[in-house]
């Protein structure tokens, strides 16, 4: 669904309003008060102009790539929001507390797999070892080839590597680095 | 006139607790006055500079129990400098020095240091119970002096405070010999603790009804302390990451089924999805559920869950829930009170996925639901109207479209409407918070309909002091009035100041109200207090009374301008 956001009106002219429009009516609220759909921009400071320019810090880990016969894992910038946005101070009123907690919690980097038809996206956060990101990949990828539910040796039983690419863009195979 | 002794008024007076039904009777005649003021036990302070400890100690020598506020609502969101005050020391310093037996403390919004958490805790011999709610200025050294050195502690409850951890062993502070913990809750500290000495004060604390860990307590601790706690009815899980496979969670599983009295479960502050199963158990006697704080749980895993909570009353979620996890809410959670959704994307990168449906579809199916706190994409007119005909029980409705101005998406209208229908059919709202695109009308329908509205929170809003002037004339029982970014005036402020001495405060920041304003009721009324907060310092060079106030925050007092005001306030 597709919002359209609707463009500021120019400052609306006080002597051009019918008296029914300014008519203070008893009516239940929703009951249809005459709408003339303009809508009066004009008096109230807008959002826009008491935007300020924050910085959001970008995430850490960042692995791009994808490449055949291959999982690959790509870092999609956790927490950062698309670049032309603006923020205002205090917007949305949520205290900095939860602000903080909500944001170290996300952890999104992207998985492709080779031949699969669409990437996914999972929450580091959520994992505690490399065994268990590489079993839900499994739950995510629908692997044909799962014939035990441990993973005993990444490398040896399974078809497909896990692999990533690191900052420098060099291809890692998983499980060299420590998990956290 | 008494028919009675004053003991027997006394006894009579004990029955009646609420502060408000206090406050009346000491009012109905001197003789009443002074028993209830000998016998008054707790007290409640809206605004710590509205009395001073001393004239606090004078009137209530019996007090056992004080709450205490101190910062506008405002600074939650970064709007209020923070050594602007709400300083506790003198009011620990007064009490101390008195001889009140002060047995509890409730503080929110205040800076307590940790010089003063010392004081407190060496100061009253039957000291037991500390809750700091939204407060700062404290580390965990304050924390190790309140272990330390209240013996009958009972109750050391923490709540999204800011605190500087230190990693010392505050746990390891409590003595042996304190087993009396009723309450115990430090899920916002964010170090390491002391786990052996958690699990041993755990042990000795057979009172221990409500724990909140904080996430550097591992699942593996969980399972120990729910082994030796089985009776807890109030649960916030720190980390809750592991290997399903393991002999942990195995344990975990067992430890949790003997939890039979749990109705209260939070914090997963570290998650992994695929271990909720060994919580289903419990999932059937919550009353309270907060996962607002675990990002990590949602899709069919986080629906599945609550599929098991039948009895919830209280739900805390964030909105990675989306419309459809609402929906399953709305269907299997028939005892719902309260909802609170909040944003998984403060920054709105987009990723939020409630909309006007998921409410809709929860006031729908949870008919008992009377106080909402809802972070949403959109909404829309329809939507708010249909609420309000499903759930006229509202005593709290706080709504916050992430972009401040949208209009309703579907007719591109403002929400007066809607907002005015929610007004109109809930004749008990006590406290309403508004966004999207609105108009004065939205404040005419406020100030004609909501007679029972005690706090309203306004930001990017109307278009004229009329807005402002109908609230301020319509709402009788207005007792904190918050704004910003909103174009009211002189002409709203000046109307009637005489009303703000019946209110606790006005906020107004980034509105069109002048010095020259803010220093005509502040010469109108010497009840009130009018800080300007200036921290661009731009009045120091330009004293004009026609400059625009950036941050206005009046109060009403008895004891006059505060003297711990820093240097960019001024108290006009």
């Amino acid at each position: 669904m597709v919002l359209k956001e609707e463009p500021k009106s120019p400052e609306s002219d006080v002597t051009s309003m019918s008296f029914e429009e300014t008519k203070l009516t008893l009516g239940l609220p929703g009951e249809g008060r005459s709408s003339a759909g303009a809508v009066k921009c004009s008096a109230k400071r807008g959002f826009v102009e008491t935007v300020v320019d924050l910085k959001v810090g970008s995430s850490g880990n960042c692995m791009p790539g994808g490449r055949d016969d291959t999982t690959t894992v790509i870092d999609s910038g956790a927490g950062k929001p698309p670049p032309a946005k603006e923020q205002v101070v205090g917007w949305p009123p949520v205290r900095s507390s939860r602000k903080k907690a909500i944001n170290e919690r996300f952890r999104y980097v992207k998985v492709a797999m080779d031949g699969a038809p669409f990437l996914r996206k999972v929450n580091l956060q959520c994992y505690s070892s490399y065994n268990q990101l590489l079993k839900d990949f499994d739950n995510l990828f629908d692997c044909s080839n799962k014939e035990e539910s441990k993973l005993m040796d990444v490398v040896k039983r399974m078809e497909y590597v896990p692999t990533y690419e690191d900052k420098d863009n060099d291809w890692m195979l998983v499980g060299d680095v420590p998990w956290k | 006139m008494n028919y009675f002794p004053d003991e027997v008024l006394e006894h009579v007076f004990d029955f009646i607790t609420s502060h408000k039904d206090r406050n009346s009777v000491s009012l109905v005649c001197k003789s009443w006055h002074k028993i209830e003021r000998y016998s008054r036990q707790r007290v409640f302070i809206g605004n710590c500079y509205s009395i001073s400890p001393e004239r606090l100690i004078a009137r209530f020598p019996g007090l056992k129990s004080l709450t205490l506020k101190g910062k506008p609502h405002f600074a939650d969101f970064n709007l209020v400098p923070h050594d602007w005050g709400g300083f506790v020391y003198p009011w620990i310093k007064a009490l101390a020095k008195s001889r009140i037996g002060l047995e509890e403390l409730r503080l929110k919004r205040m800076v307590v240091s940790d010089e003063s958490l010392e004081l407190l805790s060496k100061s009253f011999v039957n000291f037991k119970s500390l809750v700091l709610v939204s407060c700062e200025g404290f580390t965990t050294d304050g924390l190790a002096a309140i272990a330390a050195n209240c013996r009958f502690l009972r109750e050391l409850d923490l709540q999204e405070n800011e605190v500087d951890d230190h990693r010392g062993h505050w746990l390891s502070c409590f003595p042996e010999s304190c087993t009396s913990l009723i309450s115990l809750n430090f899920a916002c500290l964010r170090g390491e603790v002391n786990l052996g000495a958690l699990e041993r004060l755990v042990s000795r604390s057979p009172n221990l009804k409500s724990l909140r860990l904080n996430r550097a307590v591992p699942l593996d601790t969980l399972q120990k302390l729910l082994m030796r706690a089985p009776q807890l009815v109030d649960l916030g899980i720190g980390s809750y990451v592991h290997d399903p496979f393991s002999e942990v969670y195995n344990k975990l599983k067992i430890a949790i089924q003997r939890c039979k009295s749990i109705r209260s479960l939070s914090g997963f502050l570290e998650v992994a999805p695929h271990c909720m199963s060994a919580i289903y158990p419990i999932c059937g006697n919550l009353t309270f559920l907060n996962l607002s704080y675990a990002p990590g749980l949602h899709g069919n895993k986080l629906m599945k869950l609550i599929q098991h909570c039948r009895k919830l009353q209280r739900l805390w979620i964030l909105d990675c829930i989306g419309d459809k996890g609402l929906g399953v809410v709305a269907l299997t959670c028939k005892e719902l009170q309260e909802l609170r959704v909040f944003p998984s994307d403060p920054f709105g990168a987009g990723n939020a996925a409630v909309t006007e449906e998921g409410l809709v579809l929860v006031s729908a199916g949870c008919p008992k639901l009377n106080s909402l706190l809802y972070f949403c994409q959109q909404m829309t007119n329809a939507a708010l109207i249909t609420v309000a005909k499903n759930c006229p029980n509202f005593i709290r409705f706080r709504l916050c479209i992430l972009d401040p101005i949208k209009p309703d998406p579907v007719t591109n209208q403002p929400l007066d409407e809607g907002f005015g229908a929610i007004v109109q059919s809930c004749k008990g709202l006590k406290r309403l918070s508004l966004s999207g695109l609105l108009t004065d009308q939205v404040f005419l329908y406020i100030g004609m309909y909501a007679e029972q509205l005690e706090m309203l929170s306004i930001a990017f809003a109307a278009d004229s002091d009329k807005g402002m002037l109908y609230v301020l004339n319509g709402c009788k029982k207005l007792r904190k009035l918050e704004i910003r970014d909103c174009p009211f005036g002189d002409a709203a402020l000046l109307e009637d100041v005489g009303k703000y001495e019946t209110m606790r405060s006005l906020w107004m920041s980034s509105c069109e109200v002048t010095l020259g304003g803010c220093k005509s009721v502040a010469e109108k009324m010497p009840s009130l207090n009018v800080e300007i907060i200036d921290e661009c310092e731009q009045m120091e060079f330009n004293l004009d009374d026609k400059q625009k106030v950036d941050k206005m925050y009046l109060y009403r007092t008895l004891v006059g301008h505060r003297k711990d005001a820093p240097e960019y306030v001024s108290i006009l």
